[in-house]
């Protein structure tokens, strides 16, 4: 069987110290340290001390396989070990246990810029860090209008980086590593800096080091830059891989515990709870799938007439779309309702929600932002716009006629 | 695949191709050097002329407490040329050695984001000060050929008394460096430490005035026979070269190498977390 990165078992383990007990770091605890143990192997008189040192296994028997030109995304949450698993790849951290094999060579990217030096001009940089990420002088000499053609500093190459921008900073970072060509690329979240075009000119780069039959092992936060660029995901918790499939089904694993009730106090006295969540396991990416939230409501009164709203904004704060319901009547009881938004026309993003209840034109709570939804794109949203030529009029998805106005004649 | 062959990353384990892996990187000793000289030399006004002045302004000073004021023998040879040839090794070794202890710690955002064999971070402080070294015996051939020194086929020895001081320098420099990482009192220590040797080895003296009594005790410095070879070799002031302290010398230099590469691999893996 063929692999690019063969895991077995592999283990971490920090040593937590508590005060009490610091590790010897300094000479005088490891002399004093050394002369007790003497002491006592003379005496033979020895006895176990109260330990005070604790082990944390940040990675436990985690074992994964990596095929060549497989793209991979890592998810966990922040502590779940990605970082130690990244180190422990790039072979800056040993493991304590397991094994890992690795076929073909690799360059990590934990880090845009590693090594730069400030008071150094952008090209002495390249080629330091060009030489610190294992590419030899000759190889960098052949990409080095490249490299300077992708990071966009060709005015900038002798100026100390220092007075680079962090964009332009960041945008050399990376391109230095995009150019090692290696067979297997380690991205640690460096997506996350620099403006859009510029991410996607990663994304782009990342992409066709994928399609090139290379391996790439990416980590992000960023849900969409994992659809976008990986097939496969391995999600980890509390160093284990708790799932390993495809990168849709993992993404929303990895999404499912976060979605909360969130509660919120109303304005009057007999509306006594309200609960609101989104059903994120039941919106699979893709453009335009259906939105479904679940409502708790306990009254203490029998009402008629209730009219909810839910109403989305954008990232930049802007209203896009409102939804609408209504319910008829209500008993004194505790409820639960199931509410589906279909065709709701929502591009791909981050939307912030707002709940608004009203009882015969009394409003009954307010509530900015009751929760934050994330909707992915899919690889399939191409269908969407499939032979448009052929559709004359549409209402569903994204298709709309254009109205075109001949002003010469 | 390609010629990369493949790596086993296991637990305890150190690395099987570690020799090959600082062969694959060996242009990082250069990069590495490289740009602590141009860091250390840009933005400074006189720039590599820094490498002129320290050793001269320690020569001139040398030069008129002991040999003036205090009057101490220098064999015939000019007072400064004396001083000269003891600064040589002495400056190098002594720079070298303390950049080795700080260069793990100054490196730690490297070391912790990218791999490499990490032995080469204190092989390239010594690159480094091989520059100054060059300068320092420029300055000696200058010197030697202004106060009109006769040179003898002694000199041919001086090349090897040289690699001599590299091995030397480059165990301790390789211990220092691991050392510096594990306990950080050796941060402290080793400036210290250097100082004293600065006296306790004949640097701005002649090993002759040394009394007799003394003087086994005074061998076992391995920078004594170093220092006094290299006078052989520019002065040839005595008939034969100090063949036992170059032996001492030799033989430190040898253990503290050999241990040294050993103590370094065996805690470089943990240096992402000492540091």
């Amino acid at each position: 069987m063929s692999y690019a990165i063969l895991a077995e078992s592999v283990g971490k383990s920090f040593t937590l110290h508590h005060l009490s007990n610091r590790p010897a770091d300094s000479l005088r605890e490891t002399l004093a340290g050394s002369l007790s143990v003497l002491g006592r192997r003379i005496r033979r008189s020895w006895r176990p001390k109260t330990d005070n040192t604790e082990e944390f296994w940040a990675l436990k028997d985690v074992s994964f396989q990596i095929h060549p030109g497989e793209r991979i995304g890592l998810l966990g949450r922040n502590g779940a070990g990605k970082s130690t698993l990244l180190k422990i790849l790039s072979r800056t951290l040993e493991p304590s246990t397991g094994r890992i094999r690795i076929r073909g060579r690799i360059a990590s990217l934990l880090e845009v810029g590693t090594g730069f030096h400030p008071e150094l001009t952008g090209r002495e940089n390249i080629y330091f860090n060009g030489a610190m990420l294992g590419m030899s002088k000759s190889e960098i000499d052949s990409r080095f209008d490249e490299i300077v053609d992708f990071a966009e500093v060709e005015q900038f190459l002798d100026t100390p980086i220092k007075h680079y921008s962090s964009g332009m900073y960041v945008r050399l970072g990376f391109a230095v590593a995009a150019h090692i060509d290696p067979e297997i690329l380690i991205v640690d979240e460096v997506l996350a800096v620099g403006d859009v075009q510029f991410q996607k000119k990663c994304i782009g780069k990342m992409n066709e080091i994928g399609n090139d039959g290379r391996t790439l092992l990416f980590v992000s936060h960023n849900m969409n830059s994992i659809m976008q660029l990986t097939t496969r995901a391995l999600l980890l918790d509390n160093g284990h891989i708790i799932s390993d499939g495809e990168s849709e089904k993992v993404v929303a694993q990895y999404l499912r515990p976060s979605e909360r009730v969130s509660f919120i106090a109303t304005k009057v006295a007999w509306l006594t709870s309200v609960g609101f969540r989104w059903l994120s396991e039941n919106t699979p990416p893709g453009f335009n799938q259906p939105l479904t939230f679940e409502l708790y409501l306990t009254t203490t009164r029998r009402c008629a007439r209730l009219v909810l709203t839910i109403s989305y904004y954008n990232s930049i704060g802007a209203r896009v779309l409102t939804s609408k319901a209504e319910i008829r009547e209500l008993n004194p009881a505790s409820h639960e309702f199931n509410l589906v938004i279909r065709d709701h026309n929502l591009s791909p993003g981050t939307y912030t929600l707002r709940l608004d209840m009203w009882a015969s034109y009394e409003h009954l709570f307010e509530n900015e932002n009751i929760c934050v939804i994330d909707l992915f794109a899919s690889d399939n949203d191409h269908n969407l716009v499939r032979d448009i030529s052929r559709r004359a009029r549409d209402t569903t998805g994204c298709f709309r006629l254009i109205e075109v106005t001949n002003k010469i004649t | 695949m390609s010629s990369h062959p493949e790596i086993i990353i296991e637990a305890g384990k150190s690395e099987r191709h570690y020799w090959r892996d600082v062969w694959r990187y060996r242009e990082l000793f250069y990069f590495l050097a490289w740009r602590d000289i141009l860091v250390r030399y840009k933005q400074t006004a006189i720039g590599l002329a820094w490498a002129l002045v320290r050793p001269l302004f320690t020569i001139i000073v040398f030069t008129l407490i002991f040999g003036r004021l205090a009057r101490l023998p220098s064999e015939g040879a000019p007072y400064a040329a004396l001083v000269l040839v003891g600064m040589i090794p002495w400056q190098f070794f002594a720079s070298a050695v303390n950049e080795a202890s700080l260069s793990l710690a100054n490196k730690e955002n490297i070391i912790t984001k990218v791999y490499f064999p990490r032995i080469i971070i204190p092989i390239s402080s010594i690159i480094v000060n091989l520059a100054e070294l060059a300068i320092g015996l420029a300055m000696l051939a200058t010197l030697l050929a202004w106060q009109r020194v006769p040179v003898t086929l002694n000199l041919l020895f001086l090349p090897l008394i040289l690699l001599l001081t590299l091995l030397l320098t480059f165990g301790c420099a390789v211990w220092v460096a691991a050392l510096s990482a594990r306990f950080r009192d050796f941060r402290q220590m080793v400036p210290f430490l250097l100082q004293m040797g600065l006296y306790i080895s004949p640097i701005a003296y002649s090993a002759a005035i040394v009394p007799e009594a003394w003087r086994s005790w005074y061998a076992l410095n391995p920078f004594t026979g170093i220092i006094e070879g290299l006078r052989w070799s520019v002065f040839a002031n005595t008939l034969t070269p100090p063949i036992q302290g170059l032996a001492i010398s030799l033989g430190f230099a040898a253990v503290t190498a050999v241990s040294g590469i050993a103590y370094f691999r065996s805690i470089e893996k943990r240096f992402a977390e000492l540091l």
